[in-house]
């Protein structure tokens, strides 16, 4: 297996990357991104590109990739706005789609990492969403908006080029130590927020899920759409109470208004879409991907209770910070010096 | 000793039945110390409930609160009693209707809490989403069993899960009658209840209510301030000229009576993209007309307004 990784320098990408480099069966693993990596890796090649990906053709072509794991779509509106956010999301994945249509081309599976943002959290939306289920509310925001139609983009591709193995896998919010989502930012604070009056349920996986999803699609071959998120679902309260951190209240009207000179404070970043999911909540159905063959390490309670855990650890070891820096000379000697044995 | 029943992989793919799990867990090993939380190692499932709510947002402790405090309410004010109460099912899901009444009903508390009392199972009631946007009310309202009525969530509380779900086909403009309009039903709505009921494979049980038109009776309506407020519609009651503005929650303690009809199964085949139009508006109508029927039979016995 050849595998192309999108976005090496997030947190998915690099840890997919990892993953992969330990297996026997992957020949060669490619990674893009505009920056720099962010984790030591073996064998994994890094090549920096622009955000539009316009030279992912030739990499396809001139590696020969078999499968392109596209982990790089923004979904948490703030790590990019406007702007960049379609560049990165709407352009990149149209680039990266037309280099893996070409005729000619070796690709024969793409796994795309897509959000359950593309549901929204409505009033009138069912209570658990199926992977067939459409939106109830038109898209709000930037970021739900990009993703929908990144999925489009899949679809029309998936119909388009019927030899080509097509995931997709929408997540639900995660949480895990080492990661900076809106959600896990807000419950590393010393005080969490909700929304007065309302207590939702929400839904989270482990990010050790949400890793094992993508290798599970890599490997195997399960063209389609599934939903990827722990078991069950608890309401807000309960969350904020399993973390021990109180909660304080932001106003039920105007909330979006209110959360702005918090986010000036950088109290809490949380974006209209996170606010959103704070007073109606979101489930979805993860059933179909379990059909599939993938099992679950972790329950919804049991992702939180990992976090928790995780927090109090921090609590007394402190935060570890990576210091990995990435040098290009140094990478490259060890994987193409001709002084390096290599032990296969 | 028995050994310990084997943990599963991974615990919970009811998580809200977790606690019940571990209640028999210890049970089983006999300990008087309870055992520490859990010893797993990293990468085992772990599971950590601290409420019982479940997937639904209800939570049981709170409904048991509310089902000692309503207790009396339902014993010695409404003086509830139900007939065939035998009808209601003791396993497997049934989506239960009945005819709805008063300003603000007083007949789903009362239905709710005679079949989670007397028959010991939940039962989940299908109100319309606008009580999702409401702070507050709305969360005690989902804690207390109450869910949107979207078609997929009857679909699984009753195909997936086995459950029995309270509907009230007729809707507002049921609660919203004058006084002058008791107990005339109107449409059971375009026939959706029993196109849920026919496609989750699970029968309709329609229960005639009597009382609830009583306890709360509309005597004048306002459109134009129910538009302004927002509202279905803007009641004058009965009770609020007699109490003023504890009129919305005093009721008058007429006596109510419940009659639950034979069980309505439809034999369709479950799970089908459609289900024929007509047919589903004629099982509809014919509903109706059985819980009017009955209605007007339990009328015809009413002796007294209060007392029965």
């Amino acid at each position: 297996m050849r595998v192309l990784v999108t976005g090496l320098s997030t947190y998915w990408g690099g840890r997919v990357a990892q993953e992969l480099e330990q297996r026997p069966d992957v020949e060669v693993v490619v990674g893009v991104d505009t920056r720099d990596p962010r984790i030591p890796l073996e064998r994994t090649e890094f090549v920096r590109t622009d955000s539009s990906y316009s030279i992912l053709a030739r990499i396809v072509a001139a590696t020969q990739v078999d499968t392109i794991l596209h982990t790089h779509l923004i979904v948490d509106s703030t790590r990019a706005s406007g702007r960049a956010l379609h560049e990165i999301n709407v352009i990149g994945t149209m680039s990266l789609l037309a280099a893996a249509g070409a005729s000619g081309s070796p690709v024969r599976k793409v796994v795309l990492k897509s959000s359950g943002l593309v549901y929204g959290a409505a009033k009138t939306d069912p209570y658990f969403f199926r992977e067939e289920m459409v939106r109830t509310s038109p898209p709000a925001t930037n970021v739900e908006r990009s993703l929908l139609e990144v999925e489009a983009f899949l679809r029309d591709f998936a119909d388009d080029s019927p030899h080509v193995n097509v995931t997709l896998l929408r997540f639900t919010n995660v949480l895990g130590d080492d990661l900076d989502t809106p959600f896990a930012l807000a419950l590393r604070r010393p005080v969490v927020p909700e929304i007065l009056g309302f207590d939702p349920r929400v839904q989270f996986v482990h990010e050790d899920d949400v890793v094992g999803a993508l290798m599970y699609a890599t490997t195997n071959d399960v063209p389609g759409v599934y939903n990827v998120a722990g078991d069950g679902n608890m309401p807000w309260s309960e969350v904020c109470a399993l973390v021990r951190k109180p909660r304080v209240p932001l106003s039920p009207w105007l909330t979006n208004l209110a959360a702005e000179p918090l986010r000036l404070l950088r109290l809490w970043d949380l974006p209209p879409e996170a606010l959103q999911l704070l007073r109606f909540g979101r489930s979805l159905d993860n059933t179909r991907y379990q059909q599939a063959g993938y099992r679950y390490q972790y329950t919804n309670a049991g992702t939180v209770e990992a976090f928790a855990r995780g927090l109090r650890l921090a609590k007394t070891i402190g935060d570890k910070h990576p210091t990995y820096r990435y040098e290009r000379e140094v990478e490259d000697f060890f994987r193409h010096s001709p002084a390096v044995i290599r032990r296969d | 000793m028995a050994d310990p029943p084997e943990r599963p992989e991974v615990v919970g793919t009811r998580p809200d039945l977790d606690l019940v799990a571990e209640a028999e867990v210890l049970e089983r090993q006999g300990d008087l110390v309870p055992m520490p939380r859990r010893a797993l190692g990293a990468g085992r499932a772990l599971d950590a409930r601290r409420s019982d709510v479940d997937a639904w947002g209800r939570s049981e402790h709170l409904r048991e609160l509310t089902r000692r405090l309503y207790d009396p309410i339902y014993k010695h004010y409404f003086r509830v009693e139900w007939e065939h109460f035998d009808r209601l099912p003791r396993t497997g899901g049934a989506l239960i209707v009945a005819n709805h009444a008063g300003a603000i009903p007083p007949d789903a508390p009362a239905i709710m809490h005679g079949i989670e009392k007397e028959l010991g199972r939940r039962v989940y009631g299908l109100a319309e989403n606008l009580f999702r946007s409401v702070p507050v009310v709305g969360t005690l309202w989902a804690r207390g069993g109450g869910v949107a009525a979207h078609p997929d969530n009857a679909y699984r509380l009753l195909h997936d899960e086995g459950q029995l779900v309270l509907v009230f086909p007729e809707g507002t403009k049921a609660t919203g009658k004058r006084f002058t309009e008791r107990y005339q039903l109107h449409r059971f709505g375009r026939g959706g209840f029993v196109e849920i009921a026919m496609r989750a494979g699970v029968p309709v049980i329609p229960i005639a209510v009597v009382g609830a038109e009583e306890a709360m009776p509309i005597v004048f309506k306002s459109s134009r301030v129910a538009k302004l407020m927002g509202l279905p519609y803007f009641p004058v009651t009965a009770n609020m000229l007699m109490m003023g503005p504890l009129g919305l929650v005093g009721y008058l303690p007429a006596k109510f009576r419940l009659r639950v009809l034979p069980p309505v199964h439809f034999d369709v085949a479950p799970d089908q993209e459609r289900y024929s139009r007509s047919r589903v508006m004629d099982e509809s109508e014919r509903i109706r007309a059985t819980v009017q029927e009955a209605l007007y039979d339990m009328l015809r016995t009413r002796r007294s307004v209060w007392f029965g």
